[in-house]
């Protein structure tokens, strides 16, 4: 099968406390991933690793073929876990970088999504309510036709009627060759649409598997082997 | 649609596929929608549609043609025969109730009959 990420051994230490633990998976196109694991478990320091923010981990990761940098920046659209905009900025400010730093941003997608979310881009982002900002973020990430599309906690701060808005937009938006891993500690609200979950805790993967096998196996859902795991 | 997050999702889609064809909400020979509006739809990953698909034309509900996509079966047969096997299943289901709150066949039975007539006034 073809691997558009490799994930091999990855350890990464805060002084004498590790935060990942030769953690090791291989990624393929057409996944959505769930990455599942309580605060703390990991989640978000193994995301800004593939993201290029954090450098000194020891172990090999691989994505497109490539070690992380240039390549692998331009091949991923990643949605931090707190939005990095300044308050005085436009939403049309950050449009404008986008269309200028990435050439796979497809800016009529993001400007129906914005239609659709109801944000009007004009507005400032100290105007905006948080889930507003998630919202936005999110319009803009879906709307770059990269090959990995990674998202971290992209639900947390909005409402239910937002999360099916949401969650329908990443499956519309979504290709076949794309794949999409995303944390999440609201697993009820999102297992239907994953089809692999990583379960991370204390920095080690505890489990990994096919969320359809996960069901048949053990007569349960995502969301109740989790809270027995991490009781 | 309500999943149950405890069943494997593909097996309840096939049920879905099953009960519109056996109740005729779907024409049989039809063309099925693609994958990908199916999941949006149902709001579920791609792979678990595909999988169901992929069974449901295991089983022969569903033919798949190279190029123009899948389409609803229409042999007749088949259909009888799923929609006996569906019944089957609700018998048994209703049977196994109904010993469980203690009836003997024989109580069954009479209760079916009073129900049916009463039905028919």
């Amino acid at each position: 099968m073809e691997v558009i990420a490799k994930i091999d051994n990855v350890t990464k230490s805060y002084g004498k406390k590790e935060a990942l633990s030769n953690v090791t998976f291989d990624v393929h196109p057409g996944e959505i991933i769930g990455l599942l694991g309580p605060n703390g478990s990991g989640k978000t320091t193994l995301i800004k690793i593939l993201n290029s923010l954090i450098a000194d981990y020891s172990g090999n990761i691989e994505i497109d073929g490539h070690s992380i940098g240039v390549h692998s920046k331009s091949v991923i659209s990643y949605l931090p876990d707190e939005p990095y905009f300044e308050g005085w900025q436009k939403g049309t400010d950050v449009l404008e970088i986008f269309i200028d730093m990435y050439k796979d941003f497809d800016y009529d997608r993001c400007i129906r999504l914005l239609e659709r979310f109801q944000i009007d881009p004009v507005m400032r982002f100290k105007e905006m309510s948080k889930g507003m900002k998630e919202k936005f973020l999110l319009a803009l990430v879906m709307s770059r036709n990269a090959k990995v599309i990674i998202l971290d906690e992209p639900i947390g701060g909005v409402d239910p009627a937002a999360r099916e808005i949401i969650l329908d937009t990443i499956l519309e938006n979504y290709s076949e060759e794309q794949t999409i891993i995303m944390s999440t500690h609201l697993i009820a609200d999102i297992e239907r649409i994953f089809n692999r979950v990583i379960f991370l805790k204390e920095g080690s993967v505890v489990l990994d598997d096919d969320v359809e096998s996960i069901r048949m196996q053990t007569g349960k859902s995502i969301d109740e082997l989790f809270r027995e795991e991490f009781r | 649609m309500n999943f149950d997050p405890n069943i494997p999702i593909y097996l309840q889609i096939m049920d879905e596929f099953k009960k519109n064809i056996v109740s005729n909400n779907f024409t049989l020979g039809s063309k099925v929608k693609s994958v990908r509006d199916l999941a949006i739809e149902y709001g579920v990953n791609p792979n678990t549609v595909q999988r169901a698909l992929s069974e449901l034309e295991r089983e022969g509900l569903l033919r798949s043609e190279r190029t123009s996509g899948r389409y609803i079966s229409d042999d007749e047969e088949l259909i009888k025969k799923l929609k006996v096997e569906q019944a089957t299943a609700i018998v048994d289901r209703f049977i196994s109730d109904m010993r469980a709150l203690g009836f003997t066949n024989k109580m069954i039975m009479e209760t079916i009959e009073k129900s049916i007539q009463k039905d028919e006034d």
